[in-house]
């Protein structure tokens, strides 16, 4: 397992450099986790990506570095101390003044008449060749990542190649090991899911970190076939996704926490009008602005709590991008089978690490739902035993579809009378009774390892978590997927006669530790909590779970 | 064609949303003789007194919350652009609560129909004064007068680039028909106001029977940006109804 670490200033070209070592790497077979660092602002600051690479299956980046490419001075403070015993560093001799491999990447930008921001790419020339990585991978990866301007591209890595061949030694030789990996981040793969599972709409409002999933599905649109909308505000977002639904358009919205709290009124009229709909909340840190381009896991108790009322809701928190993918897929396949809303429960972590990702499409959930031929007898909101009445869409001959927000009859005229009233609310949660079974035949419990002693953790924080094993023994890693239904059958059979528990997740007050002695009375008191915005280091976290599993 | 449903009519005797209902049912008989396919209309409705006029008619319809119909009808427009979309609000839902909802399916110019039930009073929450409630207006949160002065919503919408934009008057429902027609077969965002005398809280009856006259008498230029802003600032002497502004261009929805 090895690391690089690249840092600028925002807009000088560190994610495009992530980006597309990513991409060199993953053409020669290798296993990839792409840790993605920025504050919020668009030029300036210190921005830095550390990609880690592995021949074995790799779920965390690490700290820890043996090339530091520097484009700028502050990187060379911020991140020296990170470097390991016989690390190198990379620098723009132009600019930095440091110990290592000086490139005068800006000489060879202007050599080339290429344009300032272009010095990332004579770094990652220099850097390949330190890495004994063949040219010709870094010319494909350019071609495809700019065609509109190859040429330069490719003379500018290429002359950082040359460069560092004529001043420096090779520190280590990466051969192609494989076929060539695919990678994506996240948040691609929950719309690639959602795509995948027959997702015709997606409508968003822009908040870090889930616009992401905004500007993929808009890039693809006529690709994917999919409609994308930024509305005006999240409350637009959730309404829209609402009639469009109603309309029979498979719809999927995005949002971080405070957008998802501004869709709140309407996630429960979704539970109300039992209109199909998926949300991924890709949670930041909080409360309010909080810090919102870095990570958080603390919104669980906000989602299984989010709509005022009772209503049957489905939250689905994956943790890696194969989960990620077949997880979204399966929240669209959910949402219509039991027309409910369905949220998919990411953050920054997930959602803007690039990661190797090894799926099956043909494995992903397909979203059907009972649909309605209508007729003249058809009520929407028809009394059936597993709760789940087949819809039917406006457009239908001879068919009257009424959806209400208001408590209403098996027809959708609004009622006030307590007999109808108990009798519609019972036949929501009956859905509830429906979803808790299928959710035992689903994967709502990852469970890696065998050991006695158990570390329990949830969505991205599992990455660091499988790392950290790696070093351990007789530990057996529980990942509960699902949030609600919770999984408690499952997870307190793991936890029964189970020697040292500990729970680890990116929150200040261990939210699934809670939510675990809620549902199986099961007190968890070791907690590794992380509430700093910043994710996981498995370094570190190897050592804390060392100590309390002592 | 028997558009009734089962539901009891519960608004007060003597409510301008009886105008409103009977408009829109013969607007409907009209446009389903007229050839629109019945099952392709659709209407949608807020929270409020005028919300329960989807309980009234044997449509498809949604339910839906205070202030959110623009964004609902546009969702199911982006699923379905055969349908024959009317949305229902009063001036409560849709210039308080949903205003902003309002102006951006103008922008927009989503294929849509807003009817807005402006009675310039909250009445189902028993009598509070709302955006069009007039300065100095006694409601039991403001006891001695409210201190705002009212928002002008022709304007607003032809501000906001509505490209069909009228008033109408539920004490003449004929009028009324006709306007709803036009609007639901005008290609673009359509914004129908209509006065709605509240017999409770806002009894306007005779104000409006006295001052209301129809557009269309009086040589009104609907291709004018600039006639239309005038007749809407019209209001203290006579009160125009009518079509105010009408104008083609390319909708929301094909644009995907």
């Amino acid at each position: 397992m090895n690391t690089v670490t690249i840092g600028g200033k925002a807009g000088e070209g560190v994610k495009a450099f992530g980006k597309l070592f990513s991409k060199i790497i993953s053409q020669l077979g290798y296993y990839i986790f792409v840790l993605d660092d920025y504050p919020s602002l668009i030029t300036g600051g210190h921005n830095f990506n550390k990609i880690s690479f592995d021949k074995k299956p790799l779920y965390s980046h690490y700290v820890e570095t043996d090339v530091l490419v520097a484009i700028d001075e502050k990187t060379i403070k911020q991140h020296k101390n990170e470097l390991k015993k016989g690390g190198i560093i990379i620098y723009d001799s132009n600019s930095v003044k440091s110990k290592g491999i000086g490139v005068p990447s800006l000489d060879i930008v202007n050599e080339v008449g290429g344009t300032r921001i272009m010095r990332n790419v004579a770094l990652l020339g220099a850097l390949s060749f330190v890495l004994g990585i063949d040219f010709k991978y870094v010319e494909k990866v350019l071609k495809e990542t700019y065609p509109k301007a190859v040429e330069k591209n490719v003379a500018i890595a290429k002359k950082g190649y040359e460069f560092a061949k004529k001043n420096s030694k090779k520190v280590m030789v990466l051969k192609k090991i494989g076929s060539p990996k695919d990678i994506m981040t996240g948040n691609t793969a929950i719309a690639y899911g959602a795509v995948n599972a027959g997702l015709n709409h997606y409508i968003a409002y822009p908040m870090t970190p889930a616009t992401s999933i905004l500007h993929y599905l808009a890039k693809n649109s006529s690709k994917f076939g999919v409609k994308v909308v930024q509305a005006e505000n999240e409350i637009s977002v959730i309404n829209m996704a609402l009639g469009s639904a109603y309309a029979g358009a498979k719809t999927m919205i995005g949002t971080s926490g405070g957008g998802f709290a501004l869709m709140n009124e309407a996630l429960s009229l979704a539970g109300m009008s039992e209109t199909p709909l998926v949300i991924a909340e890709i949670q930041r840190p909080g409360p309010s602005t909080g810090v919102p381009t870095y990570t958080s896991q603390a919104d669980l108790n906000f989602v299984l709590n989010a709509g005022h009322g009772e209503f049957p809701k489905i939250v689905v928190a994956p943790g890696t991008n194969e989960q990620a993918f077949y997880k979204s897929a399966e929240a669209l396949y959910l949402a219509w089978k039991y027309q409910a809303p369905v949220i998919v429960l990411g953050d920054k972590h997930l959602g803007e690490s690039i990661k190797t990702i090894e799926i099956k499409l043909s494995k992903a959930k397909k979203a059907k739902g009972k649909i309605s031929k209508g007729g003249k007898n058809y009520k929407r909101y028809s009394i059936t035993k597993d709760g789940v009445s087949p819809i039917a869409f406006p457009g239908t001959k001879d068919t009257i579809v009424k959806s209400s927000s208001y408590e209403h009859d098996e027809f959708g005229i609004t009622t006030e009378d307590p007999v109808v009233v108990k009798k519609m609310q019972d036949k929501r949660l009956m859905k509830m009774k429906s979803i808790e079974k299928e959710i035992e035949k689903l994967e709502a419990v990852k469970v890696y390892g065998r050991g006695k002693n158990v570390v329990l953790t949830w969505g991205s924080s599992i990455g660091a978590v499988l790392e950290a094993a790696k070093q351990l023994k007789n530990v057996k890693i529980v990942q509960p997927i699902y949030m609600m239904p919770f999984p408690k059958k499952e997870v307190a059979k793991h936890l029964r006669g189970a020697g040292k528990i500990v729970c680890v997740e990116a929150n200040a007050m261990g939210q699934l530790a809670d939510l675990i002695k809620l549902h199986t009375g099961i007190e968890i008191d070791k907690r590794v909590l992380k509430y700093d915005s910043r994710e996981f280091n498995p370094t570190e976290l190897l050592k804390q779970l060392k100590r309390w599993l002592k | 064609m028997k558009l009734n449903t089962n539901a009891e009519i519960t608004w007060c005797p003597g409510c301008g949303n009886f105008g409103i209902l009977a408009a829109l049912k013969n607007a409907v008989n009209d446009l389903v003789a007229e050839g629109t396919p019945k099952e392709n209309i659709v209407i949608a409705s807020g929270i409020g007194c005028h919300a329960k006029i989807v309980d009234y008619i044997n449509v498809n319809s949604f339910y839906s919350i205070h202030g959110r119909v623009p964004p609902t009808l546009t969702g199911m427009k982006l699923a379905n652009k055969n349908l024959v979309a009317i949305g229902f609000a009063g001036d409560g839902d849709m210039y308080d609560e949903g205003i902003s909802h309002l102006i951006h399916a103008a922008k927009r110019n989503t294929d849509i129909t807003m009817v807005i039930h402006d009675n310039r009073v909250f009445a189902l929450t028993t009598g509070q004064f709302t955006a069009t409630s007039p300065r100095g207006f006694r409601g039991k949160s403001t006891p001695n007068g409210s201190v705002e002065n009212p928002l002008n919503p022709l304007k607003l919408m032809l501000s906001a680039g509505a490209t069909f934009v009228a008033r109408g008057y539920a004490g003449n429902p004929n009028h009324l028909k006709e306007l709803i027609k036009k609007a639901a077969r005008h290609k673009g965002f359509s914004f129908v106001e209509v006065l709605q005398p509240c017999v409770v809280f806002n009894n306007t009856y005779q104000e409006y029977n006295r001052k209301v006259y129809d557009l269309s008498e009086d040589n009104h230029d609907t291709s004018s940006l600039d006639a239309a802003m005038k007749k809407a600032d019209e209001w203290k002497e006579r009160i125009p109804i009518g079509v105010f502004y009408e104008k083609e261009s390319k909708v929301f929805e094909d644009n995907f």
